[in-house]
């Protein structure tokens, strides 16, 4: 009997669990090396499930890749002097250096605005400034310039519909990284709505990480400034002298 | 059915420190093209090489810093044989590099102030339109006047050696020059280039090697000797500066333009001899005219975007 009252209280509160993401990546580390030009992530999954298949509202997926979050600058310049100067800045408190959103359908449809706020799952959501100095004016424009440059340089990506959904279990979508990434864990959510509402989410990490000749470069280069300045004196004499030492060498020979 | 078949040979390197992935091909043209023409017109090419890599996206700050890196190993061998040759006055090399030295370091203060500013792109590409057009423009009215001039086979002007620059205290003797001169001119000429090497990524010899003929008086033979000397010390400090303080200098771009540089210089060097000086003067002034006027245009002309991103913390 108690048994029993258990079950039904679990099926009464836990719609939440009754559908849960298993999630597949082709790859959860991004290695930026010398000749890195982007990278396509593959992810895949499917919904696991303890009841039969609900029919409506539809199942829909929402997947949400960010790179890491980071205070930028952005200035605005005008005209001054005849010359197009920077005259304002404002210090925006956090921006994704990366956000690609990948959906089923459109975001409107799969996401209601209640749970996107809940979420933070849109891009304009993921930008978020508060100390905008008084004297400048229209601060939200700042906001929409992060959001504009980085759409245009392919860092911003809204992908609706590009998430395959079959038979209500199975989902996959590919993601583009472009060439110019910043390096950090890149957390990745999926979400699985119904009817505008979050009824699971996951959250995984993938790794993007500058390697081998890269990661050691630009590490000297941060933490032993004066022996890397040096070292890159030295590589340069070395090559400079070796190459005219070689063409006189040949010049020689010829 | 048309089949349209592109072979792409896509060789992207992703630069460290820039942190931008760019054709490597693009770069070694680049340090090609820019090593063709110092090789011919015998200039360092850190003037055009600078502007070339903002317009292929590389950021102001890395290009002029790894620009200074450059320069110093385009211009070792150079030292090396002008030593040999004993073509150097190595006293007044001296005096020009602390005066050099001092500069470099203002230099990259006003750098580093102004890039807290967000305003050192602005600066740097200020510079550059000056520079580019003032030089520009009189080697091109120069080299217009030596065309017409070589038609009417007109007696070459002699310059004056006396001029208020005699007047000056603290005099020394330079005996490689043979002169005896204030040391206070080379040290602000040394300065004035130092600046402009930390600021624009040059290495100064189109300002300094005009300077020490004109205003020094030195004699033409140890000019370009004693000014490379010059600029490898003063380079490699400003190399060092923006590395510790700024974290600009890339060494996988500064390789690769060298690569192409050096291959490219000797190429120039050939085509330089087939050609005649004031047709090659004049070449040199109509690029640095062109890479000069798409400067000024970028800061005339209303911006497709107004607004730019940068790092924070720069207060």
């Amino acid at each position: 009997m108690f048994l029993r009252l258990f079950a039904l209280l679990a099926l009464l509160t836990g719609p939440v669990a009754a559908e849960e993401v298993v999630l597949g990546m082709s790859q959860n580390r991004v290695a930026i090396t010398a000749n890195f030009d982007g990278s396509e992530i593959l992810l895949f999954g499917a919904v696991k499930r303890e009841t039969s298949i609900q029919d409506s509202p539809p199942l829909e997926v929402v997947i949400a890749v960010s790179g890491p979050l980071q205070p930028v600058t952005v200035r605005k310049k005008s005209k001054k002097l005849g010359i197009w100067v920077n005259t304002e800045s404002v210090d925006v408190d956090y921006a994704p250096s990366f956000y690609a959103i990948a959906t089923s359908a459109p975001f409107d449809d799969v996401m209601s605005h209640v749970d996107d706020l809940r979420y933070r799952v849109s891009i304009p959501r993921m930008i978020r400034s508060v100390g905008a100095p008084m004297d400048v004016q229209n601060a939200q424009r700042f906001s929409d310039a992060v959001l504009r440059i980085r759409t245009n340089n392919g860092l911003y990506q809204m992908l609706e519909g590009t998430v395959d959904i079959d038979q209500q279990t199975l989902f996959r979508t590919s993601i583009a990284m472009p060439a110019n990434l910043t390096e950090g864990d890149y957390p990745t959510r999926i979400f699985l709505t119904r009817g505008g509402k979050v009824i699971s989410h996951y959250e995984t990490i993938i790794d993007v990480r500058k390697v081998g000749l890269e990661r050691w470069l630009y590490n000297l280069s941060r933490e032993q400034p004066l022996v890397y300045g040096i070292l890159s004196l030295a590589i340069a004499i070395f090559a400079g002298w070796g190459a005219s030492a070689a063409f006189q060498v040949l010049r020689r020979g010829g | 059915m048309l089949h349209c078949v592109t072979l792409t040979v896509s060789m992207q390197i992703y630069l460290p420190i820039a942190e931008v992935s760019v054709n490597a091909f693009l770069l070694l043209g680049l340090g090609g093209i820019v090593g063709i023409l110092s090789g011919m017109f015998g200039v360092g090419g850190g003037f055009l090489m600078t502007p070339l890599l903002f317009f292929i996206g590389i950021p102001p700050a890395v290009a002029v810093a790894t620009e200074a890196n450059q320069i110093v190993a385009s211009s070792f061998s150079g030292v090396l044989a002008h030593l040999k040759r004993k073509t150097v006055d190595l006293k007044m090399g001296v005096v020009l590099l602390i005066g050099g030295l001092a500069g470099a370091a203002l230099g990259v203060f006003v750098f580093n102030y102004l890039k807290s500013l967000g305003q050192v792109d602005l600066l740097v590409k200020l510079c550059y339109v000056v520079f580019l057009g003032v030089i520009g423009g009189l080697m091109f009215i120069e080299s217009l006047n030596a065309i017409r001039k070589s038609r009417k086979n007109g007696p070459p002007t002699k310059r004056k050696n006396h001029n208020w620059i005699h007047g000056l205290p603290f005099k020394m003797r330079f005996r490689v020059s043979g002169l005896y001169i204030s040391v206070i001119p080379p040290l602000i000429v040394g300065l004035f280039v130092g600046v402009l090497a930390a600021i624009m990524g040059v290495g100064g010899g189109f300002i300094m090697v005009p300077a020490m003929i004109y205003l020094l008086g030195m004699p033409t033979k140890v000019v370009v000797g004693t000014s490379l000397f010059q600029i490898i010390f003063v380079t490699a400090f400003t190399t060092l500066l923006h590395a510790t303080t700024n974290y600009t200098v890339d060494m996988a771009l500064a390789v690769l333009l060298l690569v192409g540089g050096v291959i490219g210089a000797q190429i120039g060097t050939r085509i330089g001899t087939r050609l005649k000086a004031e047709q090659l003067r004049i070449l040199l002034a109509l690029m640095v005219l062109v890479v000069c006027g798409k400067l000024a245009l970028d800061l005339l002309l209303m911006p497709t975007e107004l607004y730019s991103l940068g790092a924070a913390g720069g207060h």
